[in-house]
């Protein structure tokens, strides 16, 4: 893991998003610190995993900026009034530096969990392939799945393969973990051994951003709570303050469905 | 049935299983370095490499191969530029035309083939690779192509089959393949029924090997397919 500096490991500023016409995000901002759990909440349709996507680029906002660990990520001017990444080299090393979990799990299809778990370390950070068979090994260890090192992601469960999943980005040895509706996807039983991973990360000082459905798991796990509506944040703060006196109704409502 | 004839042929039409290969496996060869190119550039978005990709396989997809192959047999030596250069001494062979408008013939089709494959690659797994940090040919290299691949092999087989029973229309300009044995034969004894016959069951068995190799190739590409293995201690009777 990264030593913590006293730039936050996570900036995001005055963050817009529109497609054509229509605004996803309307200035969003976010600071998460090394070692903190963020919790991103909301509708379906309120910005949350857009949010989110714009950390590593994966969506490119219409406006404002984006830092990792106090790098700024350089953006250029579009024709079109946008603007896009000006460097892809720098995205291409930041995003190492940032291990994604994704509601669909998006393990390759074509290797087997253990070589899903080494590509990034082994092709895209050069380490020695001995050594990160090893990480890779003890992650899957670690995730309950050390059974399973050269089954097919085809042959696991959902649970199974969102664990694997997981244990693929902790191999990236990532500054930030981004998780984007990690459980949603999965069937109801298979919600708690997910969940359970996660905690344990978050208990390690992980440095998670997580977009959920969870409400437990935000409550219990965050450092902070962030409720976005319609593309900007309504509340935001400890989870006693926005769980224990929201001042929003419709954060009130969205906890009641 | 004469079987002593349809044995004697058969010898006679052995000699041009060597030829049939080379051409059919040559002009795959060639033709896939080619497709692959010519799918890039028609998925790239730079318009003059889309048209110019766009263009070639419009021409060779909508034009006879006999045609294509008239024409490059006989149509290269129109020009002075090409029969004075260096490359004429293999310009002017029957067998490099025949390769030449094999490979220009396979690698449209597949490069359509390639795209599909190409396209067909699931966004959440070029996703995934781009949010660990892969980019440009690392990801084309490690992800979309393997994917690629799989998803188009089944396609691409059916292409080698095509291209081993094109290989006949090389008989046109004088190639004494399995065809031009068979015609030359059929000229000599007026026995065309059989002389077919056995020239076709000669492609058959070269398309029923090729038809395993390929089958083979993706059993081995895509154990992800079959049923997960089952460990030795837990094993619930299957059969091995």
């Amino acid at each position: 893991m990264n030593t913590p500096t006293a730039a936050p490991a996570v900036r995001i500023s005055d963050l817009h998003k529109s497609y054509g016409t229509y605004e996803v995000l309307k200035g969003v901002s976010l600071t998460a610190m090394d070692g903190e759990v963020v919790s991103i909440l909301g509708s379906s349709g309120s910005g949350k995993s857009t949010m989110l996507r714009c950390v590593n680029m994966l969506e490119v906002p219409t406006a404002g900026e984006v830092a990792i660990g106090g790098e700024a990520i350089r953006m250029k001017r579009t024709a079109a009034g946008g603007q896009k990444p000006a460097d892809r080299a720098q995205i291409d090393r930041l995003r190492s530096n940032i291990g994604m979990v994704f509601q669909s799990f998006n393990l390759w299809t074509h290797k087997t969990i253990l070589e899903n778990v080494i590509e990034a370390p082994v092709h895209v950070q050069k380490r020695p392939k001995v050594e990160c068979v090893e990480e890779a090994t003890e992650l899957l260890a670690k995730v309950g799945i050390a059974d399973k090192l050269h089954h097919y992601p085809a042959h696991l469960s959902g649970g199974q393969q969102q664990r694997a999943a997981i244990a693929r980005a902790l191999a990236q040895r990532p500054r930030v973990m981004l998780f984007d509706e990690p459980t949603s996807a999965l069937d109801p039983e298979l919600v708690g051994e997910v969940l359970k991973v996660m905690r344990t990360l978050a208990a390690e000082g992980r440095t998670m951003l997580v977009v959920t459905h969870e409400m437990d798991f935000a409550r219990d796990v965050s450092n902070k709570v962030i409720f976005l509506h319609k593309g900007v944040i309504e509340e935001e703060g400890t989870p006693e303050t926005v769980f224990g006196a929201s001042r929003s109704e419709r954060f009130r409502q969205f906890l009641t469905r | 049935m004469d079987f002593a004839f349809l044995l004697e042929t058969f010898l006679r039409l052995l000699p041009g299983v060597p030829l049939t290969l080379q051409l059919a496996f040559l002009s795959v060869a060639f033709g896939i370095a080619l497709a692959l190119p010519v799918a890039l550039m028609r998925l790239s978005r730079i318009w003059p490499l889309v048209w110019t990709a766009r263009a070639y396989v419009f021409v060779f997809r909508s034009t006879p191969l006999l045609v294509q192959i008239f024409l490059i047999y006989y149509g290269l030596g129109q020009f002075p530029e090409l029969r004075y250069s260096a490359l004429w001494p293999i310009l002017r062979e029957p067998y490099w035309c025949a390769i030449i408008a094999l490979t220009l013939n396979t690698a449209a089709y597949g490069s359509e083939i390639v795209r599909g494959g190409v396209q067909s690659v699931p966004h959440g797994q070029i996703e995934a690779a781009r949010a660990c940090g892969m980019g440009g040919p690392l990801l084309f290299r490690r992800i979309v192509l393997p994917l690629a691949v799989r998803q188009a092999l089944p396609a691409y087989g059916n292409e080698i089959i095509l291209m081993v029973k094109a290989t006949a229309l090389a008989s046109v300009i004088t190639l004494m393949e399995i065809t031009g044995l068979a015609a030359k034969l059929i000229s000599e004894t007026y026995r065309a029924i059989e002389v077919f016959i056995v020239a076709g069951a000669i492609y058959l068995a070269i398309n029923y090997v090729i038809t395993r190799i390929v089958h083979v190739l993706e059993h081995w590409l895509t154990p992800y397919l079959r049923p997960a293995p089952v460990p030795a201690a837990s094993s619930r009777g299957e059969p091995a």
